[in-house]
């Protein structure tokens, strides 16, 4: 397998609005760190998922893939070509290959637009087909997403659909340009929970048809462990711990990986149980050395003062004293 | 619902169902149906004056300052015309210049409003600060003072009128195009590649359209009262064409001496007129209340 996708250094600070009466009081600019120095690769036909809390950059990480966001530095290589150095018509013609599904179904799609416009438009912006071909390309797309009978869908308007069905609509959209690189942003997390596995099928179903690489972003590790080939856990705008589903799961070496695991609700009897104190950190401010220390219980003093880094080989984690222990 | 054999039901609902297509069961319908009944039958007035009209409104129809009466339903004003018949007509100028000054407004207006509120940045400070500096004036003021500039005629008054109600659009339309831009359909488009002419035409202009519909009606009930008091100021025809604000003047030095019926029937005409688009408009932003998606 080759690598389609690669990840270095990536960060993206958002500059914080301050208020008038800030602005006399101190020069420096201060900033959210939200995505603070990330690196990972994706090989073709692989699915990343990635896993986080609210608010600890995965989202912004997918932003910056699709070109939604520009990276503060860093570099994103997709097909050996760096994103972030393309412009004009030849990084529009790259991103064609990199599409987004979105977290809210409900936002995502005009209400003014007809749901098959929804599908012709991104092939008449790359120029893939005629106004006649695009439509057949529309139907044929609504009735691979089980939108059927797809002409009756093809000319309602985005409130005539369920939540289920809009996110199919979205899923149709995103693939309809043929894309190799998908980034799903907490596809199903709006989603009725006896809709989650049907949308979730649909999505990897186009998987092996496409060869369809994906970084499918969750806060849940248990849809993340289901979908993933490999996993990687953020914590606060930095990756703590990456690698294979399985070892992740059942080996996680990073104690906010197990504290994460622990939280999994199970109906068997569990042995982990891992309590995670207090709240995430300001990311205006994070604190000293390891990021998750003040909410560690093994946090010794070396974590409080030494940022951790990545290490290992196919199983990284960014931890002073990584946890040995096994779950089932 | 349950069935209603009555007759005069029927009759009731009948307006209801003519309009029932047109506009979408909510709240504020029965506001825009009253407004339309209003509007449309002022309209038609304007268009049939020649057919429904009793007498000629420029000639001569009876005894001079006589009052209502069979003969004259709205009485005679000083030079004996019929004022029946004069504010058939007369709505027929207040209707062109407002609902061209209007269509001027909009085309003017919306466009900017929509470019400035998606690129943001120095151009759009710029236009704002122009546009509100335009607003801050009260509107009759400005566009008594446009009038004076340009003399008395109707095409002036239209471009007055318009002048006066450019910002109005604009503040409408670059308030939803910021907060539409950033909603998450635009990035979807934007994901899909497509260039700000695109997002602009196809996702955002569609979604201001009932906006815009709402500032028209409101506008244009506004507008006939400054079209009125253009009028009335002799800023827009001579005598003796009719309309209703020109009227006014005409009949306001005989209010003392008691010939209430000139100013009485073009006066209340520009009040109904008023109340007819200020219905639709009230109603529509009802109708189309903000999270109603359609």
């Amino acid at each position: 397998m080759s690598e389609i996708l690669r990840v270095e250094n990536l960060k993206k600070y958002f500059p914080v609005q301050k208020s008038f009466i800030e602005v006399f009081f101190s020069k420096e600019l201060e900033f959210i760190r939200a995505v603070d120095d990330v690196s990972f690769s994706v090989e073709e036909g692989e699915i990343l998922s990635l896993v986080g809390e609210s608010g600890c950059g995965k989202t912004t990480v997918g932003r910056m893939l699709v070109g939604l966001e520009e990276p503060t530095s860093g570099k994103i290589i997709f097909k050996n070509k760096d994103l972030t150095s393309l412009e004009g018509e030849e990084r529009r013609a790259m991103h064609r290959h990199l599409q987004i599904i979105f977290q809210d179904p409900y936002a995502s799609l005009n209400p003014k637009m007809k749901i098959g416009d929804h599908l012709i438009d991104p092939l008449l912006i790359h120029g893939l087909a005629s106004n006649s071909e695009a439509k057949e390309i529309a139907m044929e797309m609504l009735e691979r997403v089980g939108l059927v009978p797809a002409d009756q869908f093809f000319n309602r308007l985005p409130y005539q659909l369920s939540g289920g069905q809009r996110q199919r609509v979205a899923i149709a959209r995103a693939m309809v340009l043929k894309p190799e690189f998908v980034v799903a942003d907490e596809p199903v997390s709006m989603i009725d929970v006896s809709l989650r596995a049907a949308i979730l099928n649909l999505l990897l179903s186009f998987k092996d048809e496409y060869r369809l690489s994906m970084l499918f972003i969750t806060h849940d590790l248990s849809v993340a462990r289901l979908v993933g080939d490999r996993i990687a856990v953020m914590y606060l705008g930095k990756i703590v711990e990456i690698g294979d589903v399985d070892e992740v799961v059942q080996e996680p070496k990073h104690p906010y990986t197990a504290a994460l695991l622990s939280a999994v609700p199970s109906f068997e009897k569990k042995d982990l149980r891992i309590d995670i104190k207090g709240d995430v950190a300001n990311p205006r401010n994070p604190p000293p050395g390891c990021r998750y220390h003040p909410r560690c219980p093994f946090a010794k003093k070396e974590c409080k003062e030494v940022e951790p880094e990545l290490t290992g080989d196919r199983h990284r984690v960014a931890c002073h004293f990584p946890l040995e222990i096994k779950i089932d | 619902m349950a069935e209603k054999p009555k007759a005069n039901v029927e009759v009731k609902n009948l307006a209801t169902r003519i309009f029932k297509p047109i506009i979408p069961e909510a709240e504020g319908r029965n506001m825009v149906i009253a407004g339309l009944i209003i509007v449309i039958t002022i309209l038609l007035m304007a268009v049939l004056a020649d057919v429904i009209a009793p007498y000629n409104p420029t000639k001569f129809a009876g005894k001079p300052l006589s009052p209502p009466s069979l003969q004259n339903p709205m009485g005679t004003d000083n030079l004996g015309r019929d004022i029946l018949s004069r504010v058939i007509f007369g709505s027929r100028i207040v209707l062109v210049v407002v609902f061209s000054a209007a269509m001027v407004s909009m085309s003017i207006g919306v466009p900017i409003g929509l470019i400035s509120g998606y690129f943001g940045g120095k151009l759009d400070r710029a236009i704002s600060m122009v546009m509100d500096s335009m607003y801050a004036f009260p509107s009759l003021i400005l566009a008594i003072a446009i009038a004076a500039v340009l003399g008395p005629s109707v095409v002036n008054a239209v471009v007055a009128i318009s002048v006066v109600y450019v910002p109005t659009y604009f503040r409408m339309v670059r308030g939803q195009t910021l907060s539409l831009k950033s909603r998450l359909f635009v990035e979807a488009a934007r994901a899909a590649g497509a260039g700000n002419t695109r997002i602009m035409s196809k996702y955002i202009f569609p979604n201001l359209v009932t906006t815009a519909i709402v500032v028209f009606s409101l506008s244009i009930a506004d507008a006939i009262l400054t079209e009125a008091g253009l009028s009335f100021l002799g800023f827009i025809v001579t005598a003796p064409t009719p309309d209703w604000g020109f009227d006014l003047s005409s009949g306001r030095p005989y209010l003392p001496s008691g010939y209430w019926w000139m100013i009485t029937f073009p006066g209340f005409m520009v009040m109904l007129l008023a109340l007819g688009f200020a219905l639709i408009g009230e109603g529509l932003s009802e109708v189309y209340a903000p999270g109603r998606e359609r």
